[in-house]
């Protein structure tokens, strides 16, 4: 909420407030500090924090020489504390360099090795992300991304491996068919809604169930199976449908991700200067003032579903077309579900959301890293990627926790993460 | 001159007008009957036959029919049923829960009709029975819990994750303990204490159900295989052995024949399993409790008038919805006496989620949209081992092929509590 | 039992709901609280069922002061309430309606039905309601769900019953029913408070009657005051808000709406076969109280709702059966009666909402590209041509005042070009200077030849703005009147009265009100 006019509440005068309270200056950086400590920002990064901490906790309760130092606990406190420190320490250090930059690697290509890896592991949840985002921005609850891209993965991968296109031509083609099946399969949760009044939350979790038996189904037929194998695995995709590798063969990034920066911007300004984001806006905000402002609500709802289908169908590709060049069962991972993280914990926003989805990529990154470095598993990934988002919903938890301020105005908690509640008709 | 009745004539005697027919449920079930009786009716191949085998004390019943035949005049019986549903949907006239659930038998035995077809191998009932109730097992007591939180408003997606978390805890204690029983009992405590996280987010900090529900089994999931890799796996012996259950036949009734076998040579989480079902079917419509447990879920502010407690009712039932799906996470690992494993559940709570909505928000109706998924779960292993023309994912995935059309309104009515969803801040 | 109401106050936020108000319900009388909508009567009703804490004021139960922490207490205390929205829970039936809080309970916690049944019948007896106390609520007319309501507050022993506006949502039969039962109560000894604005039934039944205007008791009056007299306490003195007005050059018909009717989801008529036209460069008021017909009139017309019959012609292209989109662009201004549900999107910015029906089109959008700068130089018109009061056109709608946000929405829809311009309620709840300035934009509006129709429940507005009036009562159009007409006719004409009949009865008795307007017409003529 913008506060143009100058900061008109000061605190009453009997209270602690600072002797020279008709200094411009001062209560003005006074101002900009409270409004810091109000920030959403600020509270993204304590909820950060304070997840890294629980966190924390699990990494050293589940290390075998905190363990022990506990067991003489009170003889020594302090090794009990030096051994946490180290496990905890030892872990996110791992995590670190197998994110970001690896110092004791060999070369400089070694080194550099993981931010690469993090960004490769960005793209497919920035894409889903954004989709999501965009649902969540129009008022759809979409839990579907893994459906999609699933569904967007099985039409680019089919296209990738069964026809045979010069170059370009070939990637242009399978990226839109997997944007089509993304796209297709979140619109029968959007039509469904639009027609029926279908709840979408229920339809995507049931769609999700259906795509990961499909594309098992699929690959045991002789339409995708690999014609040697026995395995549920594709053909190789043809080397004209994928995406051309970044910094060469050494690394895995592909150009998924220059496509998922220019989804962020297109989502951008899809949303903030488009007359069709406007409207999901308006829908999202207020249905009812959208529809007497002559919107068609419902025709918005399965626009809203195609688009951000279609960009989760876009990670499918990303995934089919560029990490993995083969479709399987498992072509998902478990990227449509983080993607939900990323889009709550990005608020919904093109920049937020691509922020959001490279934090969790170095938590993937890294998190292989520390696994095989310090022997902490990578499931601790998920704690901390689920503590984030349960923390940034809940901003006076937070707040408590670090004694900030609350803020003035209404919005700490983000919208779209607020509960629905009953209006209180004031007669 | 009348004081009150002002001029406006003949608006009361209109009353309340009939709604206006809709024919979807009977075109459904027409449809439908028509698609199996091309597939399995007239299509296939003449000739063939079809056996099935019961199994009895001491002997095993085997009988067979022709295929062809059989499955085509299963079909017309079915398209029957549906031609009644049209009349009665015509007449407006109700029809009872007899319809649907004759309708579903007669087609699912015409499918078996052509899917075991000139077999050499007999179709076995009684296990095929046995293993759908075993399957259905964790989906009734998960479907269990989402009615008991979703009647009194809080939306529980986290049953997944409460499923999971009492998988873990029942395996670790009855380890610990070397007791079945012990991890039985602290089963439901692991459920209830991810129900504790929701309702702390659903209703003190008043964040979206759908979303605390969805971050919590994520959670569950990252915490629990985390200490699966590090402290179970390490000490499996001594943490991840847990002992089975026994089975315990009931003297007299399990040797009934046929469903002797089937629902009384059970372990006693099958047995609480129909006490819950019963006891909450008997409370949920009948006690002061459910009384009021709806009413919080419907209409919370009517609640509020009469002095009820919304958000005191709404916690203690979600947390009792989580001791019951932790209760059924107990069936993962106890019941099997299977180690725990990561991400053991594998779904089986979204499948329990649709069993809830597919029984609506009734025990009874979830018990038995929980028995037609583990049906479908068991058919697809047994006609697995049998070899047959369907593939396994798509008998997999009708589940939830059946809750869209429900939710969709293709099958009748499904409404949800007034209030799912809405937080009650005064 | 006798009740007394001490100087209650309750805020929200700004907004003073009820303001220091007194009153004494008697034991065994029926006790009218009259008021408009949104004179507080139903927040005081609220504090005495212990549903709001009063900011002030203390209640006392037959001379001695209690405490309501929630409607439990006040149950206890023998206050019942009838809510106007009624608390039922519709898939219970009438039984466990009535029980729901206290149940009878046998063993095992499980409610005894047969009680519960005996409990709904003795009352339904003892007062011939004929309520079947297993039929679901969902499935019984809204008559017998309110019967529910009163068994639900008698059979906890309710000595004060509370009524809030019982008869908006009864049809007349339904009316009489229940005034009958409120005069067997009476006669049992039950006391009534009975919420209303309706100055028919108050005669009809009470035995005295408490007027409440703005949160604040402004008088009262007993049942035999004649009703124009108690219509004028009710709407309350005639502020002049000065809306300089010309009369009005109307030009050719634009308008012409016929035989139209709409049936509301549960097949209630609410417009019923209403036809009127309206005028190039002429106001065309739509007066009633509340839930007439006139919403759901307006709404057909912009095509938010489909007529069941009838045709809306506007300069002879037919509107009915189009989409909102369509109707817009075909030249209509819409001001929604409820702003902040229909009218702004909070979230949203001063900027864009000033482009909320109009952001695809030119010079807003090119292709489904928005020019941004567009939208930008068009809010520092508009929030200046309108005197939006806002810290910028960046701050969200939902920061602005009421009358603020009414000026954005006008902004909005007087941007272009119009053929037909409609406002429902264009000053409800807004400060005397927002209501004059919006008062003279729509006269504007009209001065530049385009038909203007206004729905208004407050005669004042009416009076103010019309050039001709069209008095709605139960979806029907019961006169079309000139501009200037009597108050006192069309306040009985709002109440159902025939304009004959009104005309009639209000030369035998004038109010204060209505003589004033009569003598400052008469001195304008000289």
């Amino acid at each position: 909420m913008s506060q143009a006019t100058p900061a008109p509440e000061q605190p009453p005068a009997g209270s602690t407030a600072p002797a020279r309270r008709d200094d411009g200056l001062e209560s003005r950086a006074q101002g900009a500090l409270r409004e810091m400590l109000e920030s959403s920002w600020l509270v993204t990064l304590a909820a950060l924090v304070l997840a890294l901490v629980i966190s924390g906790v699990l990494i050293a309760a589940a290390d075998s020489a905190v363990q022990d130092a506990a067991g003489y606990f009170f003889a020594r406190p302090a090794d009990f504390f030096s051994a946490a420190w180290d496990a905890v320490w030892g872990a996110y250090v791992a995590l670190f360099q197998g994110a970001v930059f690896d110092p004791g690697a060999a070369t400089f290509a070694r080194g550099i090795r993981p931010i690469t890896e993090t960004m490769t592991w960005a793209v497919p949840l920035i894409l889903a992300g954004l989709g999501l985002g965009i649902g969540f921005r129009a008022g759809m609850f979409n839990i579907g991304a893994q459906g999609q891209i699933i569904l967007g993965a099985i039409f680019a991968g089919y296209i990738g491996f069964a026809w045979d296109l010069p170059p370009v031509l070939h990637l242009l083609l399978a990226v839109i068919g997997g944007v089509i099946g993304g796209g297709l399969w979140a619109g029968i949760a959007g039509y469904l809604k639009a027609r029926t009044g279908a709840n979408e939350v229920i339809v995507t979790i049931m769609l999700n169930n259906i795509a990961i038996y499909l594309v098992g189904y699929l690959l045991t037929t002789s339409a995708f199976k690999r014609g040697d194998s026995n395995n549920p695995v594709s053909p190789p995709i043809a080397e004209n449908a994928l995406y051309p590798q970044l910094l060469g063969p050494q690394f895995r990034l592909h150009l998924g991700f220059v496509v998922a920066i220019l989804a962020a911007v297109f989502v951008w300004w899809l949303m903030n200067r488009s007359t069709v984001g406007f409207a999901f806006r308006a829908v999202g905000s207020n249905p009812s003032a959208a529809r007497t402002a002559g919107i068609n609500v419902n025709r918005m709802y399965l626009l809203v579903m195609l688009v951000a289908g279609g960009l989760a169908g876009m990670a499918g590709t990303a995934q089919v077309l560029g990490t993995e060049k083969v479709l399987t069962a498992g072509i998902a991972a478990s990227f449509g579900f983080d993607a939900i993280t990323v889009a709550l914990l990005g608020r919904s926003k093109p920049l937020g959301t691509f922020f959001a989805g490279l934090l969790f990529g170095a938590l993937r990154a890294g998190g292989f890293a520390m696994q095989s470095r310090t022997g902490t598993p990578i499931d601790i990934v998920l704690v901390v990627q689920s503590l984030v988002v349960l923390f940034i919903a809940a901003p006076p938890l937070v707040r408590a926790v670090f004694r900030l301020p609350s803020p003035r105005g209404p919005g700490a908690q983000p919208a779209e993460l607020a509960a629905p509640v009953v209006k209180e008709a004031a007669a | 001159m009348s004081a009150v009745a002002a001029p406006a004539p003949a608006r009361a005697a209109a009353g309340k007008p009939l709604p206006p027919i809709s024919y979807k449920a009977p075109i459904a079930y027409g449809a439908v009957a028509a698609v199996a009786l091309l597939l399995f009716g007239i299509l296939p191949a003449s000739g063939r036959e079809t056996s099935f085998t019961m199994f009895a004390p001491g002997e095993n019943i085997e009988f067979t029919v022709p295929s062809k035949p059989t499955a085509i005049v299963l079909c017309l019986i079915a398209l029957g049923l549906a031609a009644w549903s049209f009349q009665a949907t015509r007449t407006r006239r109700k029809v009872g829960v007899w319809l649907p659930a004759v309708y579903a038998v007669v087609l699912v035995f015409a499918l078996l009709t052509w899917a075991v077809a000139g077999k050499a191998q007999p179709l076995p009932l009684t296990s095929l029975l046995q293993g759908s109730l075993f399957l259905a097992v964790p989906l009734v007591f998960g479907a269990l819990a989402g009615l008991v939180s979703e009647r009194s408003g809080i939306i529980n997606i986290a049953i997944e994750g409460q499923l999971l978390a009492g998988a873990f805890l029942a395996a670790v204690v009855a380890t610990i303990t070397s007791s079945a029983y012990a991890g039985l009992i602290a089963a439901p405590i692991a459920g209830a204490l991810v129900s504790a996280l929701l309702v702390a987010f659903a209703i003190k900090y008043v964040v979206d159900q759908i979303i605390v529900g969805v971050v919590l089994n994520v959670l569950v999931v990252g915490i629990t295989s985390y200490l699966f890799s590090t402290v179970l796996k390490e000490n499996a012996g001594t943490l991840n052995t847990p002992p089975r259950l026994p089975t315990l036949p009931i003297p007299g009734l399990a040797d009934i024949p046929v469903i002797g076998p089937v629902l009384f040579r059970q372990t006693i989480l099958v047995y609480l399993m129909y006490v819950v079902v019963i006891v909450l079917q008997v409370l949920v419509f009948r006690s002061r409790w459910g009384l009021r447990m709806r009413a919080v879920g419907e209409h919370p502010k009517a609640a509020d008038t009469v002095g009820i407690k919304v958000n005191r009712t709404r916690v203690w039932n979600t947390l009792l919805g989580g001791a019951i799906a932790g209760l059924g996470g107990a069936f993962f690992t106890v019941a099997n006496g299977l180690a725990f494993g990561k991400e053991m559940t594998g779904g089986k709570g979204f499948i329990a989620l649709a069993a809830m909505i597919l029984g609506r928000w009734s025990p009874k109706g979830a018990l038995a949209a929980a028995l037609l998924f583990g049906f479908a779960d068991n058919l697809q292993v047994v006609l697995g081992i049998i070899g047959t023309p369907i593939p396994s994912q798509i008998m997999l995935m009708t589940p939830y092929v059946v809750t869209i059309f429900a939710v969709a309104g293709l099958v009748g009515r499904v409404r949800a509590p007034a209030a799912e969803g809405i937080a009650y801040v005064k | 039992m006798k009740l007394e109401l001490r100087g209650i106050t309750k805020r929200f936020g700004a907004l003073v709901a009820n303001d220091h108000i007194d009153l004494v319900v008697e034991p065994g009388e029926i006790h009218a609280l009259l008021g408009e909508n949104g004179a507080g009567k139903s927040t005081l009703m609220n504090v005495l069922y212990g549903f709001y804490d009063p900011d002030d004021g203390e209640i006392l139960v037959d001379d001695r002061p209690v405490e309501f922490a929630g409607p439990g207490d006040a149950m206890a205390a023998g206050i019942g309430m009838v809510h106007q929205h009624f608390m039922l829970v519709p898939v219970f039936t009438v039984a466990e309606n009535v029980v729901l809080g206290y149940e009878p309970v046998k063993g095992g916690g499980m409610i005894d039905l047969a009680a519960a049944r005996r409990r709904v019948k003795e009352i339904s007896d003892r007062f011939g309601f004929d309520v079947d106390p297993d039929a679901m609520v969902e499935d019984l007319p809204v008559g017998a769900q309110q019967r529910v309501e009163i068994i639900k507050a008698l059979s906890r022993d309710a000595k004060v019953l509370i009524l809030d506006e019982p008869t908006a949502v009864l049809t007349p039969q339904e009316t009489d029913e229940l005034i009958a039962i409120m005069r067997q109560l009476k006669a049992a000894g039950t006391s009534i408070v009975f919420i209303t604005h309706k100055l028919r039934e108050v005669r009809a039944v009470a035995d005295r009657i408490t007027v409440i205007r703005r949160g604040k008791v402004v008088g009262s009056a007993r049942p035999d005051s004649a009703e124009t007299e108690l219509a004028s306490l009710m709407v309350g003195r005639s502020v002049s808000l000065g809306v300089d007005r010309a009369p009005a050059q109307a030009g050719e018909v634009a308008l012409q709406v016929r035989n139209l009717s709409v049936l509301d989801d549960a097949g209630v008529r609410q417009v019923d076969d209403v036809s009127f036209d309206v005028a190039r460069g002429e106001i065309v008021a739509v007066a009633g109280v509340q839930g007439n017909g006139q919403t759901e009139l307006t709404e057909v017309i912009l095509g938010l709702q489909q007529p069941v019959a009838g045709s809306v012609v506007l300069d002879g292209t037919e509107l009915v059966g189009r989409t909102v989109k369509q109707v817009l662009d075909a030249g209509v201004g819409f001001v929604p009666e409820d702003r902040t549900e229909d009218g702004v999107v909070a979230d949203f910015s001063v900027a864009e909402n000033l482009i909320l029906d109009l952001y695809d089109r030119a010079p807003f959008a090119r292709g489904i590209s928005l020019d941004p700068r567009k939208v930008q130089e068009n809010a520092e018109r508009r929030t200046v041509e309108f005197d939006v009061r806002t810290p910028s056109v960046d701050a969200h709608a939902g920061t602005l005042s009421g009358g603020n946000q009414q000026k954005v929405v006008l902004a909005r829809e007087m941007s272009r070009p119009l053929r037909l311009f409609i406002a429902s309620q264009p000053t409800r709840g807004l400060d005397v200077g927002s209501i004059e300035f919006v008062h003279q934009r729509i006269v504007q509006e009209r001065d530049t030849g385009t038909p203007v129709i206004i729905v208004s429940t407050e005669l004042d507005e009416v009076l103010a703005l019309a050039d001709r009036i069209v008095v709605m009562y139960r979806g029907r159009i019961v006169g079309i009147v000139p501009g200037g007409t009597d108050r006192d006719v069309l306040g009985l004409m709002m109440a159902g009265v025939p304009q004959a009949e009104a005309v009639q009865q209000a030369a035998t008795h004038h109010t204060v009100l209505g003589e004033a307007d009569i003598e400052a017409s008469e001195e304008e003529s000289k």
